[in-house]
């Protein structure tokens, strides 16, 4: 199973890097780029025997680990 | 009394606390590794700078779940006096010995540099020999020193006078220009709700000698010191003594 | 098993011309295996072997009464008292900066704090010299940001100082930039541990880092040892791991206590192979290991590849009969895996097997010292003799001595490098007696009553006007910044970078920089210990300036009398040491307001170089000296307003007129760039005492000024000749980098 873990900045929290990242866009050209925000992402390689166990335990992982709960939000995907 | 100096794998300033507390201050002093189970009858616990685990994942976030951090767990909610710093006030939020979070700084450069700090509160076995409003000229050297916290937690400490001590311009003032790092509300360090956990951002142990540039951080030690009614070994002024502002009646 | 054919295509990409491989035949008597090609290959490179480079190194002094290991180990050492050695060296890692600056630049600092610590030295100091394009470039922005942030990421996580250094541009580096990085550490005198492997049958143990395919560069093999799946997964760029090389410090440094080692060296250049075969020459002995052994990070690893893999933070080890497992447990302590991966043999032979099976079997001298020796061929170059014109009266009328002063504290090469600096963590170890940007760095040694200064210098348009005098002036201005500090020089390395040493005329610049450098060495009593040799920095033709760079390392006996650049008090006498001339020739102002880069460097007298260094470190050991600082680009003018800057104390200063026409008596005097020249600071009471001891020693001394006010005046011959607020000056000194980098975000 394979889980990936998409860990983001809570919206409320204050980005330096993305800012960074969509003036450099700007200078770039890429206008109609109106805001980049900077995350994180994990791929777990789980042995796990359904998608839900492997959900169950990508859950905990981020829970206990991956994502700081203070500042970052997290989603996940299986996929066998 | 003894200070006990937590050395987890990355640990930088664990050498300079050492030094501070045995060879400047004449106190018994430990360096115990991260997976030892014992803070071997230590009166203070010193979590110091660095980057524990290479500040992977997230600066502490690694750290948090060393074998000895239960006992530091157990020493703090027992009232023993912990002080976190730079890394060390990283790992006691991770932790949860301390709220809020550290992000990047706002400038997105690391920064080393001299900087000033107002003491805030004096009711914290870190800041009980100095004076209320007392500024310090201490050492920062981080990356990741912009504290955060949601807007009712930060309430929460301004009302609880959990806010040891803010960056300040050297004439005591609180502006953005004096802040080094984005932090909000210029927070340079703050206390548990049980005031004896207090992480702080800046290096006091960078700032015990003049020969390094400023003996301001003294102050920190000191307290911890007298709380413990430790036998000072050495006298040390309990005013500013780089010369910069003595104190500020508030 | 029929080896492949070894064709002139095979040979070309491993750098091999047609008489190397017939030396390698002659050496072998038989075709070498693609391993053993690989082998040779690496070890017969220039960066390894110093082919084009060690018969003008042999001419370096490299022996004195404070030497306690010279060139041919990891690092140099001397005695610095105490029974305590000063172990250090300086290296390069210019080309993979210019490919991926932040890892390049991070690399480099790994590579070089290994070679000290595998000294048995605990780093306490790291410095850097570095060189960029022009800064209105993005690509230079680019590059500059990416090292300065490379060296942070690196020398901060692993907690060593950033103390010093210097950088400098010219739009011969904007495709080649120049990553110099210095490393000192301590150690006691008696227990520098060498890479050495001897003993038959003690142990041979890897550890560190697991072995992948990094830095293996375009080594491309003949179809039967690599398929297109292994080519794309070859990274080119080696990435550094700070944490790991922490872990791998502080435990080496245990074992090393535990006295349970015979030698030890870091992988570097030329990684496993370069350590085995090195180990095993200096100690007589062979080595003889087994790839399969090796930790790896990546499947389906050649034996050639595992050997010249340039993975980082890897040590190889060689351990005393009986120890073994106590050396594995200090490791185990630190998260640390030591395996054992081969053992010492007697035949002073370099043996490669794959499980069990022989793949390469070389006599290690063939690969250390008797490697290619090449006495290339010199001619002077055509540019030089043009070049050394300098017909001021061409210039027209100068612009304003205000204007200069102005537009010269706003150039690169002279502004702050606050920016830059504020990036490195300067105090961890709280060491630091003076911080970056106030002269030489100086950090105290623990333990003792002593300090060490450190200087990196070079000032390559001066090198590329005459190689030789050029030189002679990196090694005067580098000793020169430890003698204001207080410290007496003892000991020097060199990092020579330098173009395509196959042209002649390049050539001819690195033997007279070499020679140049030697003389000076050798006058000033100044050893060599060590260094490194970077060539074939040019891209297309364009080579970089000649750039000997040289650090020096200089003892301060009290720690307590260690003196900074800045002015202290109000009221201090101002006094110029030294003799001011009419010397533009390579100065900065040329170079900013002409473009040019003509004339020849200022005259050295070597002679009077020393007598003025052995006078700075006694006048700080009487604590006569209040402050001191050099004149270097910029001149007379630039130094005295650095004095002033971070002070807020201003001066006032009145200068005899250097002997020149009318029309550029002020340019000269003010910004012409003499050497053996330093600006002191005196207090009043004291003056005469100072200037008698500079007479006594036959050294020209002059009152020129007094500290005080909040403006930076000058006169010449009695006449004003500038009059700015200080607060101005400083301005412009302390934001012009920044504003380069801030204003215009370099893209990442």
């Amino acid at each position: 199973m394979r889980a990936r873990v998409y860990v983001t900045l809570k919206p409320s929290v204050f980005d330096p890097q993305g800012t960074t990242v969509t003036e450099a866009l700007h200078t770039l050209g890429y206008g109609s780029v109106k805001d980049v925000r900077q995350g994180k992402y994990f791929e777990l390689d789980i042995e796990a025997p359904s998608a839900d166990e492997a959900r169950r335990l990508a859950s905990e992982a981020a829970d206990k680990l991956l994502a700081n709960p203070v500042i970052e939000s997290y989603r996940i995907e299986v996929t066998a | 009394m003894k200070f006990a100096v937590v050395v987890f794998p990355g640990s930088n300033c664990d050498h300079d606390a050492y030094y501070a507390s045995k060879n400047v201050l004449g106190q018994d002093a430990e360096l115990v590794w991260h997976k030892d189970h014992s803070l071997r009858g230590a009166d203070v616990v010193i979590l110091p700078g660095g980057f524990a685990h290479g500040d992977y994942l997230r600066t502490g976030a690694i750290a948090r779940f060393s074998p000895i951090m239960q006992d530091v767990k157990a020493f703090a909610a027992a009232g023993g006096p912990v002080l976190g710093i730079c890394n060390g006030f990283q790992i006691l939020l991770e932790a949860g010995l301390l709220p809020g979070a550290m992000l990047r700084n706002r400038g997105l450069h690391f920064r080393c540099e001299h900087v000033h700090i107002k003491v805030e509160q004096t009711d914290t076995p870190f800041t009980a020999a100095a004076q209320s409003g007392q500024v310090l000229r201490i050492p920062i050297a981080h990356g990741e020193g912009n504290y955060y916290a949601e807007p009712e937690v930060v309430e929460r400490l301004e009302k609880n006078r959990q806010i040891i001590f803010r960056y300040v311009t050297p004439s005591g003032d609180v502006t953005d220009a004096a802040n080094p790092n984005g932090s909000v509300h210029n927070i340079a360090g703050i206390t548990n709700d049980a005031r004896n956990v207090v992480g702080l951002m800046p290096h006091p142990e960078r700032a015990c000698e003049l020969a390094v540039g400023s003996a301001d951080g003294l102050v920190v030690f000191q307290s911890a010191i007298n709380g413990v009614g430790g036998h000072l070994k050495r006298t040390a002024s309990v005013a500013s003594t780089s010369g910069v502002v003595g104190v500020l009646d508030k | 098993m029929t080896p492949d054919p070894i064709t002139d295509s095979v040979l070309e990409r491993h750098g091999l011309t047609r008489e190397e491989y017939q030396r390698i035949l002659d050496v072998m008597g038989r075709q070498p295996t693609l391993t053993e090609l690989g082998i040779f290959s690496v070890m017969w490179s220039e960066h390894c072997s110093y082919k084009s480079s060690r018969v003008h190194l042999k001419t370096l002094p490299t022996t004195g009464k404070r030497v306690l290991q010279g060139p041919g180990e990891n690092a140099g050492a001397v005695d610095i008292g105490d029974g305590l050695a000063a172990v250090f060296k300086i290296e390069s890692h210019n080309h993979p900066s210019f490919i991926e600056p932040y890892q390049g630049a991070a690399t480099g600092v790994g590579g070089i704090i290994r070679d000290i610590f595998t000294m048995g030295a605990r780093p306490i100091a790291l410095l850097n010299s570095l060189r960029f394009g022009s800064l209105d470039d993005p690509l230079v922005r680019r590059t500059m940001a990416g090292v300065v942030a490379g060296i942070a990421g690196y020398g901060n996580s692993i907690g060593i100082p950033t103390v010093g250094g210097e950088i400098g541009f010219d739009e011969s580096y904007t495709r080649n930039p120049l990553v110099n990085v210095f490393c000192l550490g301590i150690s006691r005198a008696d227990e520098i541990i060498k890479g050495t492997a001897s003993g038959a049958g003690n142990a041979v143990y890897y550890v560190g880092a697991k072995t992948g395919r990094d830095g293996i560069h375009g080594a491309t093999m003949a179809s039967a040892e690599f398929d297109d799946k292994s080519a794309e997964k070859r990274p080119a760029v080696q990435v550094g791991d700070p944490f790991m090389e922490k872990l791998l410090l502080e435990a080496c440094l245990e074992v090393m206590k535990s006295d349970a080692l015979i030698g030890i060296q870091d992988m570097g250049a030329a990684g496993l192979t370069c350590s085995t075969c090195e180990m095993g020459s200096r100690g007589g002995a062979g080595v003889e290991i087994d790839v399969a052994l090796v930790p790896q990070r990546e499947t389906g690893m050649t034996p050639y590849e595992i050997m010249l893999s340039e993975s980082q933070e890897r040590m190889l080890l060689v351990v005393k009969k009986g120890r073994e497992s106590e050396v594995e447990r200090i490791f185990e302590k630190w998260d640390l895996h030591a395996v054992r991966i081969g053992e010492v043999t007697t035949d002073n032979r370099m043996r490669v097997k794959d499980r069990g099976e022989v793949v390469a079997d070389i006599p290690n001298s063939a690969l250390t010292d008797e490697a290619p020796l090449y006495r290339r061929p010199m001619v002077k170059p055509a540019y030089l003799e043009d070049a050394q014109q300098l017909d001021l009266s061409a210039l027209g009328k100068p612009a304003t001595s205000r204007d200069i002063f102005r537009r010269l504290l706003g150039s690169p090469e002279i502004a702050s490098k606050r920016w830059v600096y504020r990036q490195y963590d300067h105090m961890v170890r709280t060491n630091t007696v003076v911080l970056p940007g106030m002269g030489a760095g100086v950090v105290r040694v623990k333990g003792t009553k002593r300090a060490l200064a450190l200087s990196v210098d070079c000032n390559a348009r001066f090198v590329y006007l005459d190689p030789y005098r050029g030189a002679q002036l990196a090694v005067a201005e580098a000793s020169r910044n430890v003698a204001c500090a207080g410290g007496q020089p003892i000991g020097a390395t060199n990092c020579l970078n330098f173009a395509n040493p196959q042209r002649p005329e390049i050539m001819w610049q690195f033997a007279r920089a070499v020679e140049g450098m030697g003389a000076a060495c050798r006058s000033l009593e100044i050893p060599i210990t060590g260094g490194n040799v970077s060539l074939y920095n040019e891209t297309d033709g364009r080579g970089v300036l000649p750039t000997p760079v040289i650090g020096v390392v200089g003892l301060i006996e009290d720690a307590d009398r260690v003196v900074s650049r800045v002015f202290r008090t109000a009221g201090d006498v101002v006094i110029l040491l030294g003799v001011s001339r009419s010397e533009l020739g390579g100065s900065e102002y040329l170079k900013v307001f002409h473009g040019l880069v003509r004339g020849t460097p200022p005259t050295l007298d070597l002679l009077r170089e020393g007598r003025l260094q052995r006078f700075l470190v006694q006048g700080a050991a009487a604590g006569v000296i209040q402050s001191a600082h050099d004149c270097a680009e910029g001149g007379l003018a630039v130094a005295l307003a650095e004095c002033c800057f971070d002070t807020s104390l201003g001066v006032d200063a009145d200068v005899p007129g250097v002997t020149i026409q009318a029309l550029y008596q002020d340019v000269a005097t003010l910004f012409g760039e003499s050497a053996s020249r330093v600006v002191v600071s005196v207090s009043p009471d004291r003056v005469d005492e100072l200037l008698s001891l500079a007479a006594a020693v036959h050294l020209p001394a002059a009152q020129i000024g007094v500290v005080g006010g909040d403006r930076i005046r000058m006169a010449v011959d009695g006449r004003q000749v500038l009059d700015e607020s200080l607060a101005g000056a400083e301005h412009i000194w302390s934001t012009t980098l920044e504003t380069y980098f801030e204003r215009s975000r370099a893209i990442a």
